[in-house]
């Protein structure tokens, strides 16, 4: 299997970059790559514990996805982690904004990270944004 | 004893179909089939090009239909 390392940055929340960062993230994942997610701005707020937010669509694919049978970003998400160990972080800088603590996430996110940390990890990675 | 597994995935969108199969190959044994149905063009493609880098085996792969079914052997 093919073992790169990728990093995804996520700061959109609309759907389509949501759904378009989990695909990648899970598909990525279970094909053998080392996997980071970096969730920060309006990414972050969706992986609230309580959250019943729903991402706003930004076009007409995105209306598509919430009527047709899609896997729900979260879901693949979650399958990045738990089927191809990627490891999904949370910024710390949003976490401050959104004044919300490590354990009112999702517990398949890992703790905080500042950028600083982010960036070292993603010196030697492919890096995808959305 | 070797088991054939299906895994009806049919209305289900990219990487939906992909996703169920390697949750049921990770918790399969070495040997063990899996018939995946999609309706899913996008996966009839992923799929066989995921079973070829991960080291499994693609059975067999045809449409009937509309449906793609594709059997996948577990070789590790």
């Amino acid at each position: 299997m093919a073992s790169n390392k990728i990093s995804i940055v996520v700061v959109s929340g609309s759907r389509e970059r949501l759904q378009m960062a989990a695909m990648m993230a899970s598909v990525g994942a279970v094909s053998g790559n080392d996997v980071t997610v970096f969730l920060s701005m309006n990414a972050l707020m969706y992986f609230l514990k309580e959250s019943s937010e729903t991402a706003p669509a930004e076009g007409q694919v995105g209306v598509m996805i919430a009527e047709k049978n899609v896997p729900p970003f979260k879901q693949l998400f979650q399958q990045a982690a738990e089927l191809g160990d990627a490891k999904i972080y949370p910024c710390s800088m949003a976490m401050d904004l959104l004044g919300a603590e490590a354990d009112e996430l999702d517990p398949y996110l890992q703790e905080p990270w500042g950028l600083t940390k982010f960036l070292s990890h993603a010196a030697d990675a492919q890096v995808w944004s959305f | 004893m070797a088991e054939k597994m299906l895994i009806d995935a049919r209305g289900s969108f990219c990487p939906g179909p992909l996703m169920e199969l390697i949750a049921k190959l990770k918790s399969g044994e070495v040997g063990d089939e899996f018939e995946v149905l999609s309706s899913d063009k996008g996966s009839a493609k992923d799929i066989p090009e995921w079973v070829d880098k991960a080291g499994h085996e693609i059975v067999e792969s045809r449409e009937d239909k509309g449906v793609w079914h594709i059997t996948v052997r577990k070789k590790r």
